[in-house]
């Protein structure tokens, strides 16, 4: 029974040994409620370093899509939000959960679609008429369906291009009910069309046969903006650490930073914080 | 080269390079479900072992309900558990939500019916067998669930190692709490889930099969630990 | 037989009789045990004989307090009160998962006596078994026989006032059958009252000082051992002698 006990205290004593060196010691440090596409396109990697370095204030990046960022930020959850759904922010600013919405920075949405094209969207003028002829061609369309940014817009879009979605559910129309990437692998694999953020598009891996079909439409401006949690609605919000991250992101420091982003030689995001 | 045998390639060459982000994200893996294995065991196979040999009322609808919650849907308990540590929930005070103890927490709660119910199975068997010696002998029932644990701690051993095998591949509970963030609470199958979503299907296929092999190296040692036992227990 | 009677005496003569009055016991509405009435006294060796069936092992579950009585009452020297120095062995030994000498002295721990004492107690009893080369190895790799002297040392070392024994050699071939017989003796040599259950009359014609025969759950007869196996009382006894009592 000697030996039992033994491999017992070795159990308890590797986890202890775990335990200390685990996770990185770190009491200064903010929660972002942030999205997959700034996220997974490998933005933070390149610009929460620099961030760190200057402050010593660690960000820890939740990477959600744009709606669900902002309830977790509106449960107290986040000590700063950083999304890409305007109307959306500027309503949780609204609310009282926010204090203030500053603008950061843009990229756009791309139409991506399988290289053969059945629905012909390359030929079409402007991202309307590219949607219209999605419908038409009853064409399969893979949609987030997750209240994300990109859903959102994509809706938006729907609905100026006059196309009732309602008809079109579980028929050509596919809602996956999931983030950016999962949502682009179900696409790859369907042949499917789809509304994506650039960022991630770049950064995406297993594209299969699909390709950028339609670009480049002013309708397809895609805005970030970054708020700070309101200390008064949750007082133990972070406030000061996370006042330095907005600041930082919209000074010519942060924003040269994220023009520097780039992948394969093509710039990611565009620094708008001026305006 | 086609996707599968990129991914072996790959896990090969992270594993050879001893990649240091890749270690960290494997010791918090093991330190966050050894530590959920260690809590759910301190709690599991006492009350497994209680219900096994205990005499009271609402013993067996205990046994029907820990065996459901066997099968508890990972999403649900994170889902429980971040409701409870948001700074809006009941617990926010404590400050835990995204951080390896929330991971712990969701987790310990998931597999303490598996170890309960396994071992419940486990001790009632050898309870069959012991009842009226053990009786006969004037062990009091606390006394003889004690006993009883202890004489079967290589058969739960197994419990266990269930236990830590969902723990260790379970991503729904840990995604919600943790947040994956970087660095602080990613773990395998996180990363893996995040590898999946950036399209990079070998690497998340290369950290699967790495994650394999540790729970595959796990249970052998287990195994062997059984098997030398049972030559000099009997 | 001509073996003569021992009538040592046991130190536990407050305890008896033991006496049962009007002891039922059901199981599922079926009886096993039909209003026993039943006195045994302190210093002969008390063999119960019964075909398969007839309850034997259940009396003796009763007797030694691991069964309830569904009727009837079962006093000790006119006591209610079961007196803690009693042990039992039962018809398939159950060992824990490590030596023998710690599960002889795993009963000791249960009574309460020290470590230091009760590992001396244990070593003493496997002694008195013939086990003390085998104190060492684990208990669950010993022989049927092995583990049934083992047993009965982990009975003795708790120094018993009554031994119970529930068909202690069923399980043996007849070279362990004999030694777990000798252990027996001398466990009653050393002063304590046994009763035990057998089916096997040999055994009860080398053992018992009395025999309490038992058939459909009823006591049929209860006599000297001498006298019944010179010429049984009841027909059932009888007839269970012969071999044609039907097995049930």
């Amino acid at each position: 029974m000697v030996l039992e006990r033994r491999s017992l205290l070795a159990l308890a004593l590797g986890v202890t040994m775990l335990t200390a060196a685990g996770v990185r010691a770190q009491d200064r440090f903010i929660v972002v409620a942030s999205t997959t596409s700034t996220e997974q396109s490998g933005l933070f990697k390149h610009l929460l370093p620099r961030f760190e370095k200057k402050t010593g204030v660690q960000v820890r990046v939740v990477a959600l899509g744009t709606g669900q960022a902002l309830d977790m930020a509106r449960r107290g959850d986040a000590d700063v939000v950083f999304v890409h759904d305007p109307a959306a922010e500027e309503k949780f600013v609204a609310e009282g959960y926010g204090v203030k919405r500053f603008p950061v920075m843009y990229n756009d949405f791309v139409l991506v679609g399988p290289k053969s094209d059945p629905a012909k969207v390359a030929g079409a003028k402007e991202a309307l008429e590219a949607l219209r002829r999605i419908e038409a061609a009853r064409a399969p369309f893979v949609s987030r369906g997750d209240r994300s940014g990109t859903h959102a817009a994509e809706l938006r879009l729907w609905q100026a291009a006059g196309v009732d979605l309602n008809k079109a559910k579980g028929q050509w129309y596919r809602d996956t009910g999931s983030g950016m990437g999962p949502s682009l692998n179900t696409a790859a694999s369907m042949g499917a069309y789809i509304l994506s953020d650039r960022g991630t598009w770049l950064s995406f891996k297993n594209r299969g046969e699909l390709a950028i079909l339609f670009q480049g439409d002013a309708r397809l401006f895609n805005q970030y903006g970054v708020i700070l949690v309101n200390p008064v609605r949750h007082p133990h919000v972070k406030k000061e650490w996370g006042q330095q991250f907005v600041d930082w992101l919209v000074s010519p420091e942060g924003q040269q930073a994220i023009a520097d982003y780039k992948i394969g030689g093509e710039q990611l995001f565009f620094p708008n914080a001026r305006g | 080269m086609d996707t599968l045998s990129q991914s072996f390639v790959t896990a090969l060459a992270l594993v050879a390079s001893f990649d240091r982000e890749l270690s960290a994200i494997v010791l918090l893996s093991l330190k966050v479900s050894l530590t959920a294995v260690l809590i759910a065991t301190a709690v599991g196979l006492p009350l497994g072992a209680a219900i096994a040999v205990g005499r009271f009322r609402g013993q067996q609808t205990l046994t029907v309900i820990l065996n459901g919650l066997m099968g508890l849907p990972p999403v649900v308990v994170g889902l429980l558990v971040y409701l409870l540590l948001s700074r809006s929930g009941p617990l926010g005070e404590a400050d835990l939500l995204f951080t390896p103890t929330a991971m712990i927490v969701a987790q310990a709660i998931l597999i303490t019916p598996i170890i309960a119910s396994l071992g419940r199975q486990v001790v009632e068997d050898a309870w069959r067998e012991h009842k009226e010696q053990l009786r006969s002998l004037g062990a009091s029932d606390w006394r003889a669930a004690l006993t009883l644990l202890w004489d079967t701690r290589f058969s739960l051993f197994t419990a266990v190692l269930a236990g830590l095998g969902r723990a260790a591949a379970e991503v729904g509970a840990v995604m919600i709490v943790g947040g994956n963030i970087d660095g602080v609470t990613r773990v395998m199958t996180t990363t893996i889930a995040l590898e999946t979503s950036k399209g990079d299907l070998p690497l998340a296929l290369a950290l699967g099969l790495i994650l394999i092999a540790l729970v595959l190296l796990l249970n052998a040692a287990a195994y062997m630990t059984r098997q030398w036992a049972a030559r000099h227990y009997g | 037989m001509g073996r003569p009677t021992l009538r040592l005496g046991t130190q536990a003569s407050g305890l008896f009789p033991l006496e049962l009055r009007e002891l039922s016991f059901e199981s599922h509405g079926t009886p096993i045990i039909d209003r026993v009435s039943l006195a045994i006294d302190g210093e002969r060796r008390t063999v119960i004989l019964g075909a398969n069936g007839a309850g034997k092992s259940v009396l003796m579950r009763l007797m030694h307090g691991l069964l309830e009585p569904s009727g009837g009452r079962i006093t000790w020297g006119g006591r209610p009160q079961r007196p803690r120095a009693q042990a039992m062995v039962f018809q398939r030994p159950v060992m824990l998962r490590t030596s023998a000498l710690k599960n002889v002295a795993y009963g000791l721990k249960l009574a309460g006596v020290g470590r230091d004492e009760r590992l001396s107690r244990a070593g003493a009893a496997l002694a008195r078994v013939g086990l003390q080369h085998l104190a060492a190895r684990p208990a669950r790799v010993l022989s049927g026989g092995e583990q049934q002297r083992l047993a009965l040392a982990r009975a003795w070392a708790l120094e018993p006032k009554v031994l119970f024994l529930d068909e202690p050699t069923a399980n043996l071939d007849p070279t362990a059958t004999r030694e777990v017989e000798d252990v027996i003796a001398d466990i009653a040599l050393g002063g304590a009252k046994i009763i035990m259950t057998t089916h096997n009359l040999g055994q009860a014609r080398r053992l018992a000082d009395e025999i309490v025969f038992l058939h459909r759950g009823r006591v049929v007869e209860h006599t000297p051992a001498e006298e019944f196996f010179r010429q049984p009382r009841s027909a059932e006894a009888a007839a269970f002698m012969k071999g044609e009592l039907p097995w049930f």
